[in-house]
């Protein structure tokens, strides 16, 4: 099968700014496909070049098997939701989703058929005369979703479509854009900085950082095994326990303890141990029997509602612990002295590279 | 206490919120009150005077009966020698803002493209001519476009004869003949209404550059990314949407472009010799030479009328970015 999108060395370099440097990256058909880091990772600048509104400075760029790296972006069957939505504020409704179906050379019946189509799938019928100003910003980002649909592309690309909404609107619009994707059956690429939205919706996550793509895989892959510190520590939170290779199930800890970790790199490698807040369990110190531990003093307790946080100080450093607020659960008092356990298996060994 | 009594504390408020409002229309009106005796006193007052006038009739001695009101001087208007006045001028100042319009949108759009500090430095070139006096620009031209001047040398280092030559070899869909036969009836280009045009291109240039600019700049750039990303070419782009949104700016430029075009005086008389009577000249010759007040007062009224549809037909078409 012929992937959706495949980068191959894509380089992009502003001036003396490398924003992407030498990305490979294979997008199937069919996919939720998610682009997430920091800002400045150069994911947006990749989705740009994907859409041929910045062309890459080496590499190459296909579509469906199709070269495009220089084509110009109304030569690519590919079509883009812009984080400003963008659409064209002295059209309505029905002509800036008509819009592309025009320039294609549509005739203006059909296009504006096919646009009420398109209006009608986004759930916005009876809006079609409106003008974008006199619309809120989820009708607005609905409008662009069926501008740029309407034009059956093989790839829709969204940048950080969901940033401007609040919160309510948001999961909303997660829950819409799953449903579109499903039913079209094409691929979306979605550029993200918000991990749980990426981690929500998509089928595969590509981590950047630096302009390089740290890490793909499925969202179960990238929480569960992070290739590296600086996937662990972005996606979702974690403490990392400083320490170096022992063998090739333990881990010697900053302090001198041994903790039970596998992991197949070379003995003496640094490392850190990814202890995830909500896989860490706080006991009184004597409680604790044969299982991996270390101990310290309660620093603070943050309440959340339905869960309580315990930040414990180490004589090394501090580590986060999340208690589900269930009846019945000890309270730990600041300043309390406590030891945090977990289960061998919860923890995951994580290197720079 | 009944139903609608509003409680001592609200009433308070109330009272104290219109109190407020008065001194905020007092402070407003006594910060307007400066430029409103401006124009009462420099606008105002000296119209209402012209369009008096306008109505008056000149005596056989060359002075003004405040009298005998009639609309004799506007009925002149209608005379062929007059109305060929004022087609000349209206042409004049058309040719010039459309000349401005094409030389001033790339220009300006360019501008947005670059970075803040090349976009300020090209702010004050565009503005550099204004510290230099009107006046000494125009005949600055006269010398330009001398015989001997570096208009025609220029020409010949590039292997032209005369400038006049080459525009007048111009193919007919960039330069049309009759065109060029009304610009040019001289072989040289001093004293031509190509002169003036230049004169005035050169003059009003940056008044279409700074509002276009201004509306450009204003434009979000994702959306002309959009539109490519839609599927329209460059071109398309630029119709459908770079153009319909600085339309602003087209307008403001023009407006600013054209009204002082059409009323244009020292650069016809400086660069076309005067021999070309234009609107502007035409008036001075009533109030001067020909000593016919309300003759000359009636033209003033043609111009102002025309000038202030045009500056309304742009408030009122909602554009406000001057």
């Amino acid at each position: 099968m012929t992937a959706a999108v495949e980068l191959t060395g894509i380089t992009k370099r502003f001036g003396d700014v490398v924003a992407v440097d030498a990305v490979d990256l294979v997008i199937d058909d069919g996919q939720f496909f998610a682009m997430l880091g920091p800002s400045g990772c150069g994911k947006t600048t990749t989705l740009r070049m994907i859409a041929g509104l910045d062309f890459p400075t080496e590499g190459s760029l296909k579509i469906f098997g199709d070269e495009v790296g220089t084509l110009p972006p109304n030569k690519r069957p590919v079509n883009t939701v812009f984080q400003s939505y963008a659409l064209f504020p002295h059209m309505n409704v029905l002509d800036n989703v008509a819009f592309g179906l025009r320039m294609q050379g549509v005739n203006k019946g059909d296009a504006r058929a096919k646009a009420a189509q398109a209006i009608d799938l986004v759930r916005l019928a009876g809006m079609e005369t409106r003008k974008p100003s006199q619309m809120s910003g989820g009708q607005q980002q609905r409008v662009a979703l069926a501008r740029a649909l309407v034009n059956e592309p093989k790839v829709l690309l969204l940048d950080e479509p969901l940033g401007a909404l609040d919160l309510k609107l948001r999961q909303e619009m997660q829950g819409e854009l799953k449903r579109l994707q499903q039913e079209l059956g094409v691929s979306f690429v979605f550029v993200t900085h918000d991990q749980e939205e990426a981690l929500t919706m998509s089928d595969r996550i590509a981590v950047m950082d630096q302009g390089r793509i740290l890490q793909v895989g499925s969202p179960e892959e990238i929480y569960e095994h992070p290739a590296n510190r600086f996937v662990a520590d972005f996606i979702g939170q974690t403490n990392l326990l400083e320490g170096t290779v022992e063998d090739s199930s333990t881990v010697c800890l900053a302090n001198g303890a041994r903790v039970q970790a596998s992991s197949d790199r070379p003995v003496g490698t640094a490392v850190a141990v990814s202890l995830r807040p909500e896989r860490a369990h706080i006991a009184a110190t004597e409680a604790v029997e044969d299982r991996p531990s270390v101990e310290g003093v309660v620093d603070r307790v943050t309440y959340l509602g339905n869960a309580r946080v315990y930040t414990v100080r180490l004589d090394w450093m501090e580590v986060e612990v999340r208690e589900e607020n269930r009846p019945g659960a000890a309270l730990h008092e600041p300043g309390a002295p406590v030891s945090i356990w977990w289960d061998p298996g919860a923890v995951w060994v994580v290197g720079d590279e | 206490m009944t139903a609608i009594d509003i409680p001592e504390a609200d009433r308070v408020t109330l009272e104290f919120e219109a109190l407020a409002q008065r001194q905020a229309r007092r402070r407003g009106f006594l910060l307007a009150l400066p430029a409103w005796i401006y124009l009462i006193v420099f606008f105002a007052v000296p119209f209402g005077i012209v369009v008096v006038y306008s109505f008056a009739t000149r005596t056989s001695r060359g002075g003004v009966a405040l009298s005998d009101w009639n609309l004799a001087s506007y009925e002149r208007l209608g005379e062929e020698l007059v109305r060929n006045v004022l087609i000349r001028s209206l042409g004049l100042a058309l040719l010039t803002t459309v000349i401005c319009l094409v030389v001033a949108y790339p220009f300006a759009y360019f501008m947005t493209t670059l970075s803040a500090r090349v976009r300020n430095l090209m702010l004050v070139f565009v503005m550099i001519p204004f510290w230099t006096n009107f006046l000494v620009r125009n005949y600055a031209w006269r010398l330009i476009l001398a015989e001997d001047g570096p208009w025609n040398t220029t020409a010949e280092a590039f292997g032209i004869d005369t400038v006049i030559d080459w525009i007048i070899d111009l193919p007919g869909w960039i330069a049309p003949d009759f065109l060029v036969g009304w610009l040019v009836d001289v072989p040289e280009p001093l004293f031509t209404k190509l002169a003036v045009i230049l004169g005035l291109v050169y003059s009003f240039l940056p008044f279409m550059i700074l509002p276009l600019y201004a509306s450009i700049e204003r434009i979000d750039g994702a959306l002309l990314e959009a539109s490519r990303d839609l599927y329209a070419n460059a071109r398309q782009s630029f119709v459908r949407v770079l153009l319909p949104l600085s339309m602003p700016g087209v307008v403001a430029g023009s407006i600013l472009v054209f009204v002082p075009s059409l009323g244009a005086y020292v650069t016809p008389d400086i660069l076309g010799g005067g021999k070309e009577v234009l609107l502007g000249s035409y008036i001075v010759t009533q109030f001067g030479t020909a000593r016919n007040f309300p003759f000359g007062a009636s033209l003033s009224v043609v111009l102002m009328v025309v000038m202030l549809t045009a500056t309304i037909g742009y408030f009122r078409s909602g554009g406000r970015n001057l």
